[in-house]
């Protein structure tokens, strides 16, 4: 008979302390070792984690009144501009956004050295920013400049929402010109000099969960050190690309859209990151639990870097003018071992997302879980799957219909 | 034959003396220059790998010193920030002297100083700033 989980059970071996929990690096020795069968009776949740520049990410604010008040019109946090086309004192602080002086890619390659990422690493280490709002005046509204100083305390609501994270699968990035680019995959050297991955593998959350069958909204999750949940799936959430036989995207997929309370949160798990050439960004930790509902959930989190197959894309033509060509796909044992082979010659590879920060994300999120402070939750709604129809678009140039 | 990496630095009063010409030249020392600042009228630094037989080479250092030029050895200069390291791994394929490395299968990023040769890439690369600068004190 068949291995049957529930999370109200998880949840109570949870509570009372018998849970047994490990992380998706673990379970696979465990299965190899065991067989699935043994390993679903025996475990009850695996953790997953990643730690890497996820750009789509920010900030909701509200900064409460001064007196008089004032309807924001402008917004800049130490210079750094937040969208303010919502109601008078709340602002978004996007995690690329840049500051009005800086000479972005003017002095090539752009150091992008401060940004929205930065903001927000600096409001989570304690640190005073510069708060700078302009407003056009309005009756209710009268004032219409301010210029103080505050930290995260000082503020009403502070939260992460993040609109896509934790990416399923990435592209491996190689530059086939003869001159070095400035990627958001980092510097890439001439003629295929070397090739840059991005993603935590075998540890990433949605390949250890690939058609999306416990991680969905409302999933509580480890988000930049506090406790999130998922809001949605991401933008650019594609699920119904090309799969392996072990049902592993072979390429971008799945996305995650995820929400948490900025005020629980740290500047270890939340980093602010520059990219030569590139911009700003923010470096984002995230781990999720999955519960061991059946063999299924086993076999799938067993998943390990060498079943992990991605793209190789240049970056210097294929990936800026959308050509869609691939120059072939190497697995993340490849990568993960320092040389590859690509066109027949061999390429040393770096990765961008931290292994080892993802290692760490999900051996903290299995403490929390096996001291009880840390439930699981089941999705209120399943994210779109492979069978969900979904087509990736691209945007086109039309005339005035 | 030791070759040695060093940081010089001239006193505003001596730049303009042909100091590298005199090392090469009556002791016979092999000079790379790694990174150098010298303006005229302000004191200048210079990075330098130096090699050449051991008395040659105590003797060179020895002149460079009468002529008022402070010495200081380079390792330790070029600094990797642990507490802002994410061991990322994004320096480890721009670094060209192989310093910065992921040990496997920890997949740490690694700081080897004696391999640096201060060049600077990895300032700009990595995405934390994790790398800093420091040369022998002076940012």
């Amino acid at each position: 008979m068949g291995v049957k989980k529930t999370y109200a059970e998880i949840n109570e071996k949870i509570k009372s302390g018998k849970v047994v929990v490990v992380t998706a690096e673990e379970i696979i020795g465990m299965v190899e070792e065991k067989g699935v069968e043994a390993v679903a009776r025996e475990v009850d949740v695996v953790t997953t984690g990643t730690f890497g520049p996820m750009c789509s990410s920010g900030a909701f604010f509200n900064f409460g009144h001064p007196k008089p008040r004032i309807k924001m019109h402008r917004v800049w946090m130490n210079g750094v501009p937040a969208y303010t086309g919502i109601a008078a004192v709340d602002a978004y602080l996007g995690a690329t956004e840049l500051p009005d002086y800086d000479p972005l890619n003017s002095d090539y390659p752009g150091e992008f050295r401060y940004g929205g990422g930065h903001v927000i690493e600096d409001l989570l280490a304690g640190k005073s920013i510069k708060f700078e709002a302009t407003g056009y005046g309005t009756d209710c509204y009268p004032r219409k400049k301010i210029e103080t100083y505050i930290t995260l305390d000082e503020i009403n609501e502070a939260f992460l929402f993040n609109p896509r994270n934790a990416y399923q699968n990435y592209n491996i990035a190689v530059n086939a010109s003869n001159k070095t680019i400035y990627t958001y995959m980092g510097t890439l050297k001439p003629n295929i000099g070397n090739a840059h991955y991005c993603s935590a593998g075998q540890l990433s959350p949605l390949l250890n969960d690939p058609y999306y069958r416990t991680i969905g909204i409302g999933t509580r999750i480890f988000l930049g050190g506090g406790v999130g949940y998922v809001g949605w799936n991401g933008t650019q959430h594609s699920p119904c690309g090309p799969r392996g036989e072990n049902g592993v995207p072979l390429g971008g997929s799945g996305t995650l859209s995820v929400v948490g309370d900025l005020k629980q949160m740290s500047p270890q798990w939340l980093r602010g990151a520059s990219f030569l050439g590139y911009g700003a960004t923010l470096t984002v930790g995230i781990g999720i639990p999955i519960p061991v509902l059946d063999e299924e959930s086993v076999r799938l989190a067993a998943v390990k870097d060498s079943e992990i197959f991605a793209p190789v894309v240049d970056y210097s033509d294929d990936y800026p003018n959308g050509t869609g060509k691939t120059l072939g796909s190497l697995s993340y044992a490849q990568l993960k071992s320092g040389v590859v082979e690509i066109n027949g010659k061999e390429v040393s590879t770096a990765p961008l997302s931290s292994y080892v920060k993802a290692r760490e994300i999900a051996g903290i999120l299995k403490q929390w879980i096996v001291k009880g402070e840390f439930l699981l939750s089941e999705p209120a709604q399943t994210l779109p799957s492979a069978d969900s129809e979904i087509t990736f678009k691209g945007l086109q140039e039309k005339s005035a219909p | 034959m030791p070759s040695r990496k060093i940081v010089l630095r001239f006193p505003s009063q001596i730049v303009d003396k042909p100091l590298i010409y005199h090392l090469v030249k009556d002791y016979e020392l092999m000079v790379n220059v790694l990174k150098a600042n010298v303006n005229p009228f302000k004191e200048g630094f210079m990075v330098v790998e130096l090699s050449g037989e051991n008395d040659k080479y105590e003797q060179g250092l020895s002149f460079l010193r009468e002529q008022g030029v402070r010495i200081d050895h380079l390792s330790e200069n070029i600094v990797r920030n642990i507490e802002r390291c994410t061991h990322c791994g994004a320096c480890t394929d721009i670094c060209p002297s192989g310093a910065l490395f992921i040990s496997r299968p920890s997949m740490e990023v690694i700081f080897d100083d004696e391999k640096c040769v201060v060049c600077g890439v990895c300032l700009k690369t990595c995405p934390v700033k994790a790398i800093e600068v420091n040369f022998n004190g002076k940012q």
